[in-house]
């Protein structure tokens, strides 16, 4: 693997400036003549606007112009879209509500904007913004998806009659309901997944730039996928054709899906430059964030698990409610349905499966991807539903498990997925080894000694990664090809520059993608630049979500090398003299087999571009593209191990084990993917014990709008994890990689709450498992 | 954040005067509160007088079991005071529980008490110590000066200048943080007295901020023992319920910490 190549544990490139403060972030940037925009937002949860008055506001220092809902839509200016096309059950299209950047006749969430300031500073433009004086007429809300689908409630969209988007379903109802019907048992739950603010470090920001004299747009943003918000914006929301819109998404701190999305504030500062004529930039303060940035999970399932009477399961029935928010958000329509109920089957052998997803508009912001994006759903609901079956047929959890694991490859699901690979019994024997799993009886009496309740639980996880192959979404609904691009550019002095369309957000791909060359050239990786997030630069790409970059963006680097290889190997056997399949690569030189012919890589390409001595008929230059479209999904799978300590006085869980045993196939840096299992873990740590956005049942006010009262998981919340790797080679793609971005997040939360609910003796505790709620269930399970 | 003037004054005299030719002025301590709601835009004062550098403020003296902690002094010098420490350790154990690093270093015992947030931990060591609020007019028992959320006795302009008691026999506080803001859930200061009587107060749990209970008063004055704590009843009526704990998980809270505080004592 050489010492920077596939497999290395090297240091990532780009941490010195991110840990130096010298990254470069979209709110850094800073144009001439550049002014400010903030955002009039409603205070209301549901309302139709009135007169806007912005006379005041308009007089006001250092305020450049007042827009609103009414002037976009004059300028042509689309609606926000969602991309993926479900149809429901009785062949129906999803009903989409019509989502206006800037609202013009209805609020339909706290923070929906209608107007928007732009000012000569940041504070004028505030100032002013809190001057327009909006007529509001207030309507009923309902922020509760459940509630929402009743009659006689608060309707979002005329579109949708009782707020129902779709009701979608997959899989074999009538098997299932028979093999319930027969069962020897089955397992009945309720499972709440809650909902969660994304909370990326960086908040939203974007950087509209008009230039009459070209009739050209440039937006920096914090993107995720520029190409994917250029084609939006240009093919949907009329803001400009491609070739007049360049995208740049510059160092990005974080996104965990939030960042996938076109939001109405790029837009808004793309069309009000054009407006004003000055460069336009909005940053979002934390508390937008909570109000506006899309929100993640919202699911509230039933769900019955039937077993013969060896503990097979024989069917598997989930009935599915999900909160979208008040709008149809980009992918969110995908979420709770091709990401979530795919995955139902789990790491299990379950003969049919039927699932019912019905999706609802309600007076919140919308919601789509966060980190895991349906398959932590999927997970929980199946993970906590087994543990449970195992408690109540009087089995261990480990044994249920092994019961009923997938052992022969691939494995066609009820529910669409073929798994290509995987090990799961691997990933299980390493994770009881590593927790001790057998010690665990001698631990609980210890801690017992204390006073303190100690509860173990696992979680057996499957995901699907990449969200591929193209025709595949295609069929199933999906607006756009999923596939990934690359190009290797050679300079003449041997140094590589790769582009990508991939994006990285602190996933570490100027790191990563240049083992790759390091790999295969011998070049150090210092001498290989990664290129990503502008669309002038990158031709086109997909960006990054899904754990995608690994699996199919390295995917396309790969193909794009070999055609680099191939050339360059053409190069070597001419200027050598040798038969081209005697040339070998070794160490950065081009060696002709069983001679001591050799010609260092820098020699190679110094050739390509001097173009003396080419072979015949080759063109000059060493540069080659590649389109890559997977074959499959990929499966990334593996098994967590959580033990808790609970003090049955407080109910404050104490996390005193966490292992986690994936399978991600091969491995290009072992460090970087033991960070994103770290990051992943510990975001899956807040959603079961301390995250939760809540909005006021009446009024549609955000309860949860601050870090007062929403809880991120901090350092001391966490224990040390154990990581370890069991590889099974991802046969579908080049590399064998499986992707490892979502698995923490995934797998995490049933195993902690399989430990608390262990340890205080109940299965009835829902996410987040704050200490009152422990406390309060500890207590009525006793009674 | 809106437009604000900066003021600093080097006597109380000056800090006074500032503020007096404002009406919209209003004094900053450590700022642990004001400038993050100045920052969200919720306060606009137009003028802030600042007390951090007013020596008069600063300082801990401790003569023979009397302690004096200047108004401004920050959490940090509390937490670490060896003088203290040797006479009401709970109290430094407490100041070392108030936020973070940044914010121990910052927020000042003064402006935790006159801000009188219903979940800080000073109001409960105040009145659990039975401490005198010194101001620049005039000396309030703490059992006066916390008078409901966020509202104290001072009278407007007024300014506290220190605080000052005479160490119990012994003390103790448990906090049960909130899991997001990591403010007291509940926080209970148990204090026994040269003369036996027990004073316990509690922060985070009341629904009008810091109080006594007379209950957990009565059973710890009759045996200091964290074991008298489970047959005190505490009523639920009074306490808050919010979406991190409703007051059953508060009144039990309320005895926990008690329990541990005693225990700790």
């Amino acid at each position: 693997m050489g010492v920077e190549g596939i497999g290395a544990r090297v240091t990532r490139k780009e941490d010195k400036r991110f840990l130096t403060g010298k990254g470069r972030y979209t709110d850094d940037m800073t144009v001439p003549g550049m002014c400010f925009a903030a955002f009039v937002r409603s205070p209301h949860a549901h309302a139709r606007i009135g007169n806007i008055d912005a006379t005041a506001a308009g007089e006001m220092p250092g305020v450049i112009a007042v827009l609103n809902g009414r002037q976009m839509l004059d300028d042509g200016i689309g609606n926000l879209i969602c991309g993926w096309m479900i149809h429901s059950k009785d062949g129906s299209p999803m009903k989409m509500g019509a989502w206006r950047p800037l609202a013009h006749e209805t609020v339909r969430y706290v923070g929906d904007a209608v107007a928007v300031v732009v000012a000569e500073s940041m504070a004028e433009a505030r100032d002013a913004a809190e001057a327009v004086i909006v007529d509001y007429e207030e309507l009923p809300a309902v922020t509760d998806a459940v509630t929402a689908l009743a009659d006689g409630q608060p309707q979002l969209h005329p579109e949708a009659p009782n707020n129902l988007i779709f009701d979608w379903d997959i899989g074999d109802a009538a098997a299932t309901d028979a093999a319930i019907a027969a069962a020897a048992h089955v397992t009945q739950m309720r499972i709440v997944n809650n909902r969660l603010a994304p909370n990326p470090m960086e908040p939203r920001a974007a950087l509209g730039i008009y230039d009459a004299a070209d009739d050209h747009y440039t937006c920096y943003t914090t993107s995720q996928n520029p190409h994917v918000a250029r084609l939006v914006m240009s093919a949907f929301y009329n803001v400009a054709p491609e070739n007049k819109l360049r995208v740049i998404a510059p160092d990005v701190g974080g996104g965990f899906g939030s960042k996938i999305y076109i939001y109405p504030e790029e837009i808004t500062c793309l069309w009000a430059s054009r407006r004003t004529g000055v460069p336009v930039k909005w940053t979002s303060d934390r508390t937008e964030a909570f109000l506006t940035d899309a929100h993640g999970r919202d699911h509230v399932s039933t769900v019955k698990m039937a077993f013969d009477a060896s503990h097979r399961i024989t069917a598997l029935k989930v009935d599915t409610i999900a909160n979208l928010g008040a709008y149809m958000s980009l992918f969110s329509s995908a979420v709770p349905t091709y990401l979530y109920a795919t995955l139902l089957s789990g790491q299990y052998d379950i003969p049919a499966i039927h699932a019912n997803v019905r999706t609802v508009y309600t007076n919140t912001v919308p919601v789509d991807a966060y980190r895991g994006a349906g398959r932590p759903e999927a997970t929980y609901l199946l993970e906590r539903t087994v543990e449970t079956a195992a408690r109540e047929l009087g089995l261990s959890p480990v044994e249920l498990r092994r019961i009923n694991f997938i052992r022969s490859f691939p494995h066609q699901t009820p529910v669409i997925m073929n798994y290509d690979a995987g090990d799961y019994d691997a990933s299980l024997a390493a994770a009881l080894q590593a927790a001790d799993w057998d010690g665990f009886p001698a631990r609980k009496a210890e801690a017992a000694s204390r006073g303190l309740k100690r509860g173990i639980g696992m979680s057996c996880y499957i995901e699907a990664c990449g969200i591929a192959p193209s025709a595949a979404v295609g069929s199933l609904g999906a607006g756009v090809g999923l596939w990934e691009s690359a190009e290797v550019r050679v300079n003449a002095v041997g140094t590589v520059e790769i582009l990508t369309g991939s994006h990285s957000h602190g996933q570490g791909h100027e790191t990563t993608f240049a083992q790759l060359v390091a790999d295969r050239f011998g070049v150090p990786i210092d001498s290989v630049s990664v290129v990503h997030g502008d669309t002038d630069k990158v031709q086109m790409g997909m960006g990054t979500y899904g754990s995608r970059s690994g699996a199919v963006g390295m995917s396309a680097v790969v193909k794009a090398l070999d055609k680099v290889e191939a050339k360059a190997r053409k190069i070597a056997a001419h200027l050598m003299e040798a038969d081209e399949s005697d040339i070998v690569i070794e160490n950065g030189t081009l060696k002709v087999a069983g001679t001591d012919k050799s010609l260092p890589w820098f020699q190679v390409t110094l050739a390509a571009y001097t173009g003396h001595n080419l072979p015949p008929g080759m063109e000059p230059g060493l540069k080659e593209g590649a389109f890559y479209d997977p074959s499959n999904f990929t499966f990334p799978a593996g098994c967590y191990i959580c033990e808790v300590e609970v003090d049955p006085e407080t109910g404050k869980t104490e996390i005193v084990q966490f292992v986690a045993a994936d399978d991600f196939g091969n491995i290009i840096n072992p460090m970087i993917v033991e960070g994103q299992v770290h990051g992943g873990i510990a975001q899956g740590i807040g959603q079961a014990l301390l995250e939760g956005v809540h909005y006021d049942p009446q009024t549609g006010q955000l309860l949860t709008a601050s870090y007062m009262d929403y809880a991120m998981p901090r350092a001391d919340d966490l224990p040390s994890f154990q990581v370890s790797h069991q590889v099974t080679p991802c046969p579908g793609n080049p590399l064998g990689i499986k992707g490892c971005g979502e698995a923490g997040a995934i797998g995490s939360p049933p195993a902690l709450m399989n430990a608390i609910t262990d340890a205080i003796g109940t299965n009835a505790l829902d996410m987040p498992a704050t200490p009152a709620r422990v406390w309060a269930a500890a207590r009525a399970a006793a009674n | 954040m809106y437009e604000t003037t900066y003021h600093r004054a080097s006597s109380l005299a000056e800090a006074v005067r500032l503020r007096a030719d404002s009406d919209e002025a209003k004094y900053l301590a450590g700022g642990m509160t004001l400038i993050p709601t100045m920052k969200q835009r919720l306060a606009a004062p137009s003028e802030l007088v600042d007390l951090r550098h007013i020596a008069e403020l600063r300082g801990i003296a401790v003569k023979g079991r009397r302690v004096r902690i200047g108004a401004g002094t920050p959490h940090n010098e509390v937490a670490t005071s060896a003088a203290i420490s040797a006479v009401c350790p709970a109290l430094c154990h407490l100041a070392a529980l108030i936020g973070d690093p940044l914010v121990r270093h910052m927020g000042t015992l003064g402006g935790s008490i006159a801000n009188n947030d219903p979940a800080a931990d000073y109001p409960a060591a105040m009145l659990g110590l039975d401490a005198t609020i010194i101001t620049d007019r005039r000396e309030i028992p703490a059992g006066d000066f916390f008078t409901g959320l966020f509202e104290t006795a001072l009278e407007d302009g007024e300014i506290v200048v220190a605080a000052t008691f005479e160490a119990p026999a012994r003390a103790g506080y448990s906090k049960f943080a909130n899991p997001a803001s990591r403010f007291a859930m509940t926080g209970v200061f148990a204090a026994q007295a040269a003369d036996g009587t027990v004073r316990v107060a509690v922060t985070g749990a009341g629904a009008n901020g810091v109080f006594r209970h007379a209950g957990l008063e009565a059973a710890l004055t009759r045996n200091w023992s964290p074991d008298v704590v489970s047959d005190v009843a505490v009523e639920t009526g009074d306490l808050l319920s919010d979406l991190h704990g409703n007051a059953d998980y508060r009144a039990n809270l309320v005895k926990v910490m008690a329990k541990r505080a005693v225990a700790t004592a």
